[in-house]
């Protein structure tokens, strides 16, 4: 298994408010969104995976269903997945990667 | 047990299908066929595409294999040539005698050849077997001149084998006064002689020929009015004889001029013994189509299986492409006054002849007759066969509507079941409505799981939303058009909600009226609607924009982004058109002119967004919105300050409107139009708003659409002055604003609307709600707020910033964009 490590993202203020940002990190792309409305942030792929465009930092956050599932719709085709699980909530792409998200002091910490 | 013994007499396309019916309901019988053909069934409906490339395998029914895996034993080339009624048993040509418990004779007919002096000769030839085509394919290729004897429906298909066979000359011969005598009237068949006129076709119609002349090969046709066609080949197709001589030969009953006379059960006189296909007279008539064969086929081998069922006759109504012109002929064709009423459509111009007959207090359609477009045959022939009560205009049903009240037939739910409706996916209008009944997919999302329908592109939405309203309406469900599942109101209730209590922010909204989250099918509605209300600058609230409208672009394939500056009316500078060039050239952008007549710059990274614009407003342009549910252009034509036939300046009306409307927002975008003269350059009737230049003023068409479902705009008023002419756009489109469902095109929300364009027009020009004047100052207060959204965005250090792609890499561009060259261009990388 691969080593994980925490990694500074950006600052809290670099992402707007219940809409996500593209950091890089190492040679990778990783969207962070700031989940204001619930007090919550999450970290996934930049990639989605139905067309391979690096997009998904650029959609819309929302939930879903009874429960509140949090997602994100690319802006592309609209193909959305959860946040939490990356699972492909609109047929049947690939799930996306997610990655923990921590925030200390107005930093945001990415576990990768 | 011995399984009971089927035998089948002939091998055409009823024998065969009899075969199909029945071993697909039992295996219980033993199937023997005996075919005087060489070859097993083939497609005798199309036998002229054997001329136009296909082969006989083409045309075959069934392959080899099936009559194997079927069990049914096939003998070819060995014709039935007695029945022993006495005790069951048949005889064939090469002596095969057998028993049968049942016999099925499917022996069809053949041409019908008058008894005319010279019929013998060589270049005489019928239309019916493959064999027959082959004859005059060899004959064919050294022959100039032909003709059909025939102007049937048999006649015109043999006169396209001879069109495909290259012959030069073709004619077509028939006795009767009209062509296809038995499926259209005497108008209908001048059109129809007109249109194939231009297929090379001559028709010679009451012609009655007396003998064919020539020495051992035919010369020519001469006829009994002492005029002749001089002719290399003729081919006869003057109707067809039932082949009831094996059935006569055992002393079945058959009809005074042929046929094998059956019940409705479709049994001969020998209750073993039934007859189907065009060798059977029922109610003495012999039905010559395919259809009513088929049917016949399912009665016998339905009471076989011990079920049933009953042949009572049969629709008769056709339609079919002949050498390429659409010829219908549906229920009772050729009633005539006084025991109907009759409408008829004729266009001469276009080759169209349209009748239907009505029943006297106009509430049945009875019958009618299309020709040169067919295409509401299935519409009318479902009116007649389910006596659907007609509308109070039924010409509708062949013009078409022509504006006032809004028939039926627009909607999604009278499309037929076959209509397909998500292209990218292939899913048809039945799909979806099995979907929304049998597997509960009563919104967007289940839709898009259960059948696929709009996950491709996406404009087929709407649509799909429509038909699962509609179906669920038609069963009888409530159903509400909410526009997610976080709000319980349509778009027009929460627009109403949110002006009512001046909310500003979609949280607000959100807390307010609705629950969970949010997403991405409520946020850009309601960001569009408080955009229409209050008229804010968007990119205050820019994540519940759609990322185009987030980025003020639009987003392209590979990630890159657009950029379309507002040219109204398309009239630009040579100034402004070099630093478009300069822009371009700066920052490598792909160029090309849009059909709304501006430029599209294509490729620029979102880092460069900002001073891509800075530049473009330095130079005078503004945002062109073409990133938004907004209005993008407004066309013209050059008009009367060059034209030498405009009547008034469309390019300065079109200017003025463009700058009047910019930056509108609404439930979709807007396009606009204004043409100078009637010759509408503009194309402005094919827009949401368009205007054309009259002697005395405008006319003013709108709710027109372009698109996967093009539809003209309707003309509101007719020669009226330039104020007037706003002062109703402003009424219009503040109206739609106000009452549309978001993503809804002017045009689909006038063919939604009760009333449609005359209660529109009543609401518009006669202010029939009262709510013209409140239209008027609302629109002028957004018109007043207006401000170029980049304008904003350049001369603002924190609005700047939103646009980089790494929030911790700002001047780094994403590396994964691609492009690759195109005609000293270049273009997004595939996906």
């Amino acid at each position: 298994m691969t080593q994980t490590q925490w990694i500074l993202a950006c600052n809290t203020a670099d992402v707007p408010e219940n809409g996500g940002a593209c950091v890089k990190i190492n040679d990778e792309q990783i969207a962070v969104f700031n989940f204001t409305r619930r007090s919550e942030w999450f970290a996934t792929q930049n990639l989605c995976p139905h067309k391979q465009q690096m997009a998904l930092s650029r959609g819309m956050i929302g939930s879903t269903g009874d429960a509140c599932e949090p997602k994100v719709a690319c802006p592309f085709h609209k193909k959305t997945f959860s946040l939490i699980t990356g699972e492909c909530l609109s047929g049947d792409e690939c799930a996306i990667k997610t990655y923990p998200v921590k925030v200390l002091d107005g930093e945001v910490w990415v576990e990768i | 047990m011995l399984k009971p013994v089927v035998v089948v007499v002939g091998n055409g396309m009823v024998g065969y299908k009899f075969c199909e019916k029945l071993r697909a309901k039992s295996a219980e019988f033993e199937i023997i066929v005996f075919g005087e053909e060489p070859r097993r069934a083939y497609d005798r409906v199309h036998l002229s595409e054997y001329f136009a490339g296909k082969t006989a395998e083409d045309l075959s029914m069934s392959t080899a294999e099936w009559y194997a895996e079927n069990d049914i034993t096939l003998h070819l080339g060995d014709p039935i040539t007695e029945i022993v009624r006495s005790t069951k048993t048949i005889n064939s040509q090469k002596g095969i005698v057998l028993k049968y418990d049942y016999l099925i004779m499917a022996t069809g007919s053949a041409a019908f050849v008058p008894n005319l002096p010279g019929v013998e000769k060589e270049g005489v030839f019928v239309y019916r077997t493959i064999e027959d085509l082959d004859l005059m394919k060899a004959y064919a290729a050294k022959s100039k001149s032909g003709a059909i004897m025939g102007g049937g429906l048999l006649g015109l298909e043999a006169a396209k084998a001879l069109i495909d066979l290259g012959i030069e000359e073709t004619h077509v011969i028939e006795f009767a006064p009209r062509l296809m005598p038995r499926q259209i009237d005497s108008a209908g068949s001048a059109i129809l002689q007109q249109k194939l006129a231009t297929f090379g076709l001559t028709v010679h119609l009451n012609k009655n020929t007396s003998y064919i002349a020539g020495d051992h090969k035919i010369e020519a046709l001469k006829f009994n009015d002492d005029t002749e066609l001089p002719l290399d080949m003729l081919v006869i197709s003057a109707g067809i004889r039932p082949r009831d001589e094996l059935a006569k030969l055992c002393g079945l009953e058959v009809g005074l001029r042929g046929g094998i006379v059956v019940n409705e059960n479709l049994q001969t006189s020998d209750p073993n013994i039934f007859a189907i296909g065009e060798c059977a007279l029922y109610d003495q008539m012999i039905y010559g189509l395919i259809a009513p064969g088929y049917e016949m086929a399912e009665v016998v081998a339905t009471n076989l299986c011990k079920g049933q069922k009953q042949f009572n006759g049969f629709d008769m109504s056709t339609k079919l492409k002949l050498i390429g012109v659409d010829v219908a002929s549906f229920g009772d064709a050729f009633i005539t006054e006084p025991d109907c009423r009759t409408i008829i459509f004729e266009d001469t111009h276009k080759g169209i002849y349209k009748r239907i007959n009505i029943s006297n207090d106009g509430k049945q359609l009875l019958g009618g007759i299309l020709i040169g477009d067919a295409e509401a045959y299935s519409m009318l022939l479902q009116t007649v066969n389910n006596k659907i009560v007609l509308p109070p205009n039924p010409e509708d049903l062949i013009l078409g509507s022509r504006g006032g009240a809004a028939t039926e037939g627009a909607g999604v739910m009278n499309l037929p079941d076959e209509a397909l409706v998500c292209s990218c996916e292939a899913v048809t209008k039945g799909d979806i409505c099995t979907a929304v009944m049998e597997q509960d997919a009563t919104n967007i999302d289940a839709m898009k799981k259960c059948t696929k329908a709009g996950t491709g592109c996406g404009g087929c939405i709407p649509m799909v939303k429509d038909i699962i309203n509609g179906t669920l309406k038609e069963n009888g469900k409530y159903i509400k058009n909410v526009i997610c599942e976080h709000f319980d109101y349509s778009r027009q209730e929460l627009l109403d909600l949110i002006r009512i209590n001046k909310i500003k922010t979609y949280d607000q909204v959100l807390d307010t009226f609705g629950k969970g989250d949010g997403c991405e099918n409520c946020k850009p509605p309601i960001a569009s609607m408080l955009a229409g209300l209050w008229n804010e600058v968007i990119l205050k609230q820019d994540t519940i924009q759609d990322s185009n409208d987030r980025f003020l672009a639009n987003i392209q394939k590979g990630g890159t982004y657009s950029v379309v500056p507002r040219i109204p009316g398309g009239e630009i500078t040579a100034d402004k058109l070099i630093v478009i060039g300069q822009v371009a050239k700066e920052y490598n952008l792909y160029t090309k002119i849009t059909g709304g007549q501006r430029i599209d710059l294509f490729g620029a990274h979102v880092g460069d967004l900002p001073a891509i614009w800075e530049k473009l407003i330095d130079a005078g342009f503004e945002s062109g919105h073409a990133y938004g549910k907004s209005l993008r252009t407004v066309k013209s034509c050059v008009g009367s300050t060059w034209c030498r036939f405009g009547l008034h300046d469309s390019v300065s009306f079109a200017i003025e409107i463009e700058n009047r409307y910019k930056g509108l927002r609404s439930p979709h975008k807007l396009k606009g139009g204004v043409s100078g003269c009637v010759r509408e350059c503009a194309e402005a009737q094919a827009k949401d708003f368009g205007l054309i230049a009259t002697e005395k003023g405008w006319n003013l068409y709108i709710c027109g659409n372009g698109g996967s479902k093009p539809q003209h705009a309707q003309l509101l008023a007719s020669d009226i002055d330039e104020a007037t002419c706003i002062q109703y756009l402003d009424r219009f489109l503040m109206f739609y604003i106000k009452t549309a469902d978001t993503l809804t095109r002017t045009a689909t929300w006038l063919n939604k609307m009760d009333g449609g364009m005359s209660y529109l027009k009543n609401v518009i020009i006669n202010d029939s709600l009262g709510i013209c004047q409140s239209l008027e100052e609302e629109i002028a207060e957004l018109i007043k707020g207006y401000v170029c959204e980049w304008k904003e965005v350049v001369d603002n250090q924190n609005l700047k910033k939103k646009f980089n792609h790494f929030v911790n890499a700002p001047n780094e561009k994403d590396p994964s964009i691609k492009f690759e060259p195109l005609r000293e261009q270049k273009q997004a990388a595939a996906w």
